[in-house]
Formats: structure tokens, sequence, C-alpha cells
């Protein structure tokens, strides 16, 4: 009874289509087409606003730029670019970008169970108050690290510190602490979107699972590690990638603080030695190759944690 | 259907939407947006010619403001509309770097720093020469204060000030330590005084920068140089490690400075410090009066100004340092105008002397210097004491110059980010290993270009 109905309706809807309908629209409307009308938008900004500077900042990188002076230098940028600053980039960088993967996708987990269990009251106040710095700016979420961590003792942080009888920190001139005002910002940042994240992850986990572990005895740690751990795989695959990602091009925590020139390089990131050659000296030719190299960078370590994760299979499975 | 209908219009609208973005994005020009604040002169004339003016500090927007009021009085014939927009410091120059580049968006006329101005003098200079203006009366000015701004031959910005570096001493301090100001004559003098000061008041000597202000000065005024003549990079010489040892010395091994707060003298750290008397005595060129009486209050009265110590191998009284040079761009559509309106405001005797009485910037073109204008009492002479001007002309003939190369950028940022911070503060490197180390990076790029 039910299938004829069925086939009743679909019989019927094309009767009812009104009859003034112009071709054009039918034909955008069509089931061929109108992927690519959905996906137009999409194109055409990724060709505007992403494919052509990349194509203009990889033949930049051959280049030496310089008013009404255009001159082709082949790999004479590359050549200058592994120096002892490139390295202090890199490495603030690839420090920077491990503890953020360890703190932005741990973190979060714990922070989206606990927000998901019936333990927590108010657990609406708590999402919010978690993903509102994501949508602070982060030039004044600068200005307020900079006092909560300045030098003198009666920073609070360093009343903090000295709460615990350690003497004050000079937070922004040393490197220790120079790397952990930047990734407490950003994990003060980005916490809250991840959380999101894991918690839509969570929704997806049927209850039954956790019930019939129950009935096999599994206790807390068994069930997150056999039931809920292998069902967020997919969300902790994406969030490690976009924090890789992320980490990589990390600048604006890196400038709010320091304003571009940090003493000893110590909060220098890779964009950063980008912005300093290519914009604060001049050198575009030069910003661009470092850039380049940051893509083929970026795009190794994806594509090789991709492979490792397996992320690859899952349209073949 | 009516759905589907529905969806597909506003994805036509969306895309159309960023479609219109991305094309303004591109058309737009690259003006900044966010100026701090804006200054205007002469809006209500009728069919005054428009310029437009950039700069990064609050009280050079002022002067010229006030410099266009003046030149419409005069001028009646040949009226303009002054838009003078104030913004931070790196991000003019950015701006400026990119509406230069990009061949639209720059203003007509623009402040550019001298630690930046060797980035604008390369490729094909975007900037107008001002020979015009500035070769008849080239012997009427101090020459190196010109020749800072020049390339091959052609004068690109008009100078500010002289920038002749003094020593600022907060009488307060020295009185309450008992030293007399007049008897420190050379360095080791002010050492001596420096150990008194501390013994007796608690308070440092003074503060070091950690930016080229905690070096440059010292280092010039030996006669030395981060560039020889010919433009060899000289950053590593021995008088600039021993330079380096001197101000190291000051603050890690007598203990009479310390790292001044907010690492500079331009920070709200250090005006506060300064103002509440932390310190006894500032080395800083001549054009920190302003920050004196616009951000230290408090100081005023107590504050007297003296020649630098000098070393004892060299005669030097004074070094000349920073300098804004301000050039008229090519992208300018009254370029003539523009010129004749900077002549106006900065190059003419007039000019100079508005320089002194409204911004305290000893004048560089010393053919004023002898004028009663610079006399007169104003609001400097008010804040500090009667003869600040003549300590300016006791030492004019020993003022050591600086030498500009198209690396200074690249060698006051490795100051800033590494010799003073490596060697003062964490002090792990000695002068002569930090120096060497920066002096190493900057030839290999000097070396690649």
């Amino acid at each position: 009874m039910y299938e004829v109905n069925v086939k009743n309706k679909r019989n019927l809807t094309p009767t009812q289509k009104p009859k003034n309908e112009n071709s054009i629209m039918k034909f955008l409307n069509s089931k061929k087409v109108v992927p690519y009308v959905f996906v137009f938008p999409f194109i055409v900004s990724f060709t505007i606003l992403t494919l052509y500077p990349t194509i203009q900042a990889f033949m930049m990188s051959f280049q030496r730029i310089l008013p009404g002076q255009i001159e082709f230098i082949g790999l004479q940028n590359y050549e200058r670019i592994f120096n002892q600053t490139f390295y202090k980039a890199l490495f603030n960088s690839t420090i920077y970008t491990i503890l953020t993967v360890l703190i932005l996708v741990s973190v979060p987990i714990i922070l989206a169970i606990l927000l998901d269990s019936k333990l927590v009251k108010f657990k609406t106040i708590f999402r919010s108050a978690l993903f509102i710095p994501a949508l602070t700016s982060i030039v004044v979420a600068g200005v307020i690290f900079r006092l909560v961590f300045a030098g003198s003792e009666n920073a609070i942080a360093n009343q903090i510190v000295g709460f615990f009888g350690f003497e004050p920190v000079s937070w922004q001139f040393t490197a220790w602490s120079g790397m952990f005002l930047m990734v407490i910002m950003a994990s003060w940042r980005w916490m809250g979107v991840n959380v999101l994240y894991f918690l839509a992850g969570l929704q997806s986990i049927p209850k039954e699972l956790y019930e019939s572990a129950e009935i096999d005895g599994a206790n807390l740690f068994q069930k997150f590690r056999n039931v809920t751990l292998p069902f967020l795989k997919p969300i902790i695959i994406f969030v490690t990638t976009i924090s890789i990602i992320g980490g990589f091009r990390v600048f604006e925590e890196s400038y709010v603080i320091w304003q571009g020139n940090s003493p000893g390089n110590i909060g220098l990131t890779l964009v950063g030695l980008l912005y300093q050659e290519g914009i604060q000296q001049n050198d575009m030719g030069f910003g661009a190759a470092i850039g380049v190299v940051l893509l083929i960078l970026i795009f190794i370590i994806s594509i090789i944690y991709l492979l490792l994760t397996g992320a690859f299979k899952r349209g073949d499975e | 259907m009516k759905k589907k209908s529905l969806s597909f219009f506003s994805v036509l609208l969306l895309s159309f939407v960023l479609l219109l973005a991305a094309c303004s994005g591109g058309g737009s020009e690259a003006k900044p947006t966010n100026s701090d604040d804006v200054k205007t002169a002469g809006s209500d004339i009728e069919d005054a010619t428009e310029l437009s003016f950039w700069t990064f500090a609050g009280t050079h927007a002022d002067f010229y403001a006030n410099a266009a009021e003046r030149w419409n009085e005069q001028n009646p014939d040949k009226p303009i509309k002054l838009t003078v927009e104030n913004y931070p410091f790196d991000q003019m120059h950015n701006n400026l770097l990119m509406a230069l580049q990009s061949g639209s968006g720059a203003p007509d006329l623009v402040d550019i720093e001298l630690a930046k101005f060797s980035n604008f003098l390369k490729g094909d200079v975007q900037l107008e020469p001002l020979n015009d203006l500035i070769e008849p009366e080239l012997d009427k000015f101090i020459p190196e204060r010109v020749s800072i701004y020049e390339k091959d031959g052609n004068y690109y910005g008009a100078p500010t000030h002289l920038g002749a570096s003094v020593v600022y001493y907060n009488m307060e301090i020295m009185d309450e330590a008992g030293v007399d100001i007049d008897e420190i004559k050379t360095w080791d003098d002010y050492v001596e005084a420096g150990k008194k000061v501390v013994e007796v008041t608690g308070k440092p000597m003074t503060t070091i920068a950690t930016n080229w202000y905690g070096i440059w000065p010292f280092a010039a005024q030996r006669g030395s140089d981060f560039f020889d003549e010919n433009g060899e990079l000289t950053l590593d010489s021995k008088e600039n490690i021993e330079t380096l040892e001197f101000v190291n010395a000051l603050v890690n091994e007598h203990k009479i400075a310390e790292i001044a707060p907010g690492n500079g003298y331009h920070s709200e750290e250090f005006y506060g410090f300064m103002n509440d008397g932390g310190q006894a005595s500032l080395v800083i060129p001549m054009f920190y009066m302003k920050d004196f009486t616009t951000y230290m209050p408090d100081l005023e009265g107590k504050v007297q100004i003296r020649p630098m110590p000098k070393w004892s191998d060299s005669e030097y009284q004074s070094a000349t340092m920073g300098g804004t040079g301000t050039a008229v761009t090519s992208q300018s559509k009254h370029i003539d105008l523009a010129k004749e309106f900077l002549y106006f405001a900065k190059l003419s005797k007039e000019g100079n002397i508005q320089l002194w009485t409204e911004l305290g910037f000893d004048p560089p073109r010393w053919d004023v210097w002898e004028e009663p204008e610079m006399k007169e009492d104003n609001v400097y002479y008010q804040y500090f004491h009667k003869d600040i001007f003549d300590i300016l002309l006791t030492v004019k003939d020993n003022v050591a110059g600086i030498q500009i190369s198209e690396y200074t950028p690249d060698v006051l940022s490795e100051i800033d980010s590494n010799i003073m911070h490596k060697v003062l503060r964490e002090q792990n490197a000695t002068p002569e290993e930090a120096l060497k180390e920066s002096a190493d990076t900057i030839r290999q790029k000097m070396g690649s270009n």
C-alpha cells in the first residue's frame, strides 16, 4: 500500500508543475546542473581570492619586486631563505603547532564529554562562555594579555606566580614564556570552537552502545576508550588537521604581543618572518618565497598525517 | 518547486555579492580604513585644491594643519584644503609601501621616518625629487640632514630637524645626589656621577632603550657608525663593539642604568616612569622636548639640558639622530602645488622658525639659528630653561652625522630584536658576539642582492 502511495505521488508531481516556467530555469534546476550552480559562488571566490593570489605569489617568489622594476631572478630568493632566522621561525612555528595540537585536541574532548554528560549544570552558559573568545577581536585580546602578563610585579600573572612563592617572570622577554603566551592565547581563543566540533561528534554516538558496554561491565575509562574515541575519530582527524594548518599559519598571536619585532626573535613565526621580510623590509619576492615554502611544508605535513590516519580510505569503504 | 527557485535565487544573489566584494577589493584604493585622527585645514574655502597628507606623529599633524592655515592666508589665489591623517607608525609605512608598489592610493604628501626611508628609495623611486627646492639654498642646510634622503643626486625628503643628541637631567634627583651637572664633561664623569646618584637616591642614572636609541647616539658621537661612506657595513667595528661594551657596562657592570620600561623612550610605560622621577638623566636628541611638554607635565621646571659628555678619543659633543623626511609622492595630481606647500611649511626660513616655536625641533637650516625668533619665549623656554638654544649653538660645530644605507632598516631591526636583547637583557652574548652575528646576517643579505 505504502509503495503504491509513493509511486502515485511521484507520478503526480510533474502534472502539478506550473506550465509557465521558462526553459532557462528548468535547465538550471535540472539535476545535472544544479550542483554546479550551488558550488559556483565557492568556485568564484576561491578562484579570485585564493587560486589567483597563490599563482601570483608563486610567480613573485622568482622575482625581485620593486616599484616599477620587476625582475626575474630565478632561484635567488629561495637560495637565501634557509638561514638562522628562518630556522628560528620554523622552530617556533613547529613547537607552537605541536603544543596547540596537543592542547586543542585533548582538552576540548574532555570538556565536550563533560558538557555532554548529565553531571554538569548550566550547560548553555558554559558552552557560550567557552565560545565567546572565538568572537573576540584578537587585537583586544592581545592588549589584555599584554597587561595580564606584563613584566611588573603588580601584573595579574606575576601576582599569581608570587602567591606560590616564585620570582616575578618577565613574560614577554624569555623564550619559554613567550611561547607559553602564544599557546595560551591560541588555546583560549580556539577552545570553544573545537568543543563545538566534538559536541557535535558526541551527538552521533548511539546511546545503545554505552548501554551494552555497561552490561558487559565496562568502566568509565573503557567506555571512553572503546566507544567514544572510535566514534570521534573522524572529528579528531579533522580538528587535528585544521590545528596543524592553523598552527603553521600562526601570526596574530605573535603580532599582537610584540608588534612584529620580538626580543631575540622568541616570537618569530614563519608568517611573521614573511610579514617582516615582505612588507616591513619591502622585499615582496622574498616574502612570497617564504610563503611558497610554507605552503609546501603545510601540504606535506597534512598529507602525511592524513595518510597515517587513513583518512583517504574513508571514501572507498 | 518554489523552494528550489528560491534557493537558486539566493545562490545567485550570494555569488553576485561575492563578485561585487571581489571587484571592489581589487579596484578600490589601498587607503587605510581606520585612521586614528584626521585634521583638516582650509575646508571652508571654495575651490581649494585638495591635498592629502599621511603622518605617524600627532604633533606633526597639528604642525601641517597650522601651516596650511597660514598658507591660505598668504596665498588667497591658490588655496589648499589639506587633510592630514595620522596613523600608527608601522601601519602608515606599510600602507605607503603597498600604495606606491601598486600604483594607487598614496597621499600627496607623506612623512617617512629615517629608519624606513631607504625602503622607499629602492627601484624606480615613487617620490618626487625636491632638488629645485633644496639646491638653490643647499648651503643654508646642514648638508648631511638633506643627504640622508638622497639617492643618485636627487633629494627626496624635506628634513624635520637637526636631531642633535643632548642629555636631559632631572635636577631634583641630581641635587639630591649632590651632583653638579656642569662638572660632567666626559663619559667617565657621567659614570662616576651615576654611581653617586644610585648610592644616594637609589634611582638609576639613566635607562637604556633596547632599540637604536640605546646605541646609535653613543656610537655616532664617537665618530663611528653602522656603515662607512662607501656603504660597507661596519656594524661590528672595534669602535661599535667598545661602544656597546660601554652601554652594557652601564647596565650590567656599574649598575647605574636599567633597561627602559616598555623597551623604548616613546612608550606609555616610559613616559609614566620618567614623569614620576624614575631616572636621573636621559640621553636623547633635542626633538624629545616635545615629548616632555606633552607627556611629562610634572617635570616642568625640573629638567636641565646639557650637551652629551665627551669620549676621550673624540671631539664630537653631539650626534644627529633620527629624522623624518617629508616627501611628495609621484601619484600626486598636484605635484607642483604640493612641493610649493612643502617648501613653505618646512624648508623655508619661516617654516624652520615654526619648527622650533611649535615643535621644539632644532631647525635643519642653520641660517635661522641666529634669528631673534629663536630666542623669543615659547613653551619650551618655559618648561626647560632660558639658554636651551644657546646649548645648540655651542655644540653646532661638533655634531657627528650619520651614514644611511639601503640596509639601514635591516641593521635597526637586528638591533631591536637581537643585539640589545642578547647583550643587555639576556646577557648570553658579549657585545662582540652579538654584533658579529648580526653583521654576518646582514652581510649575507647584502651579498645576495
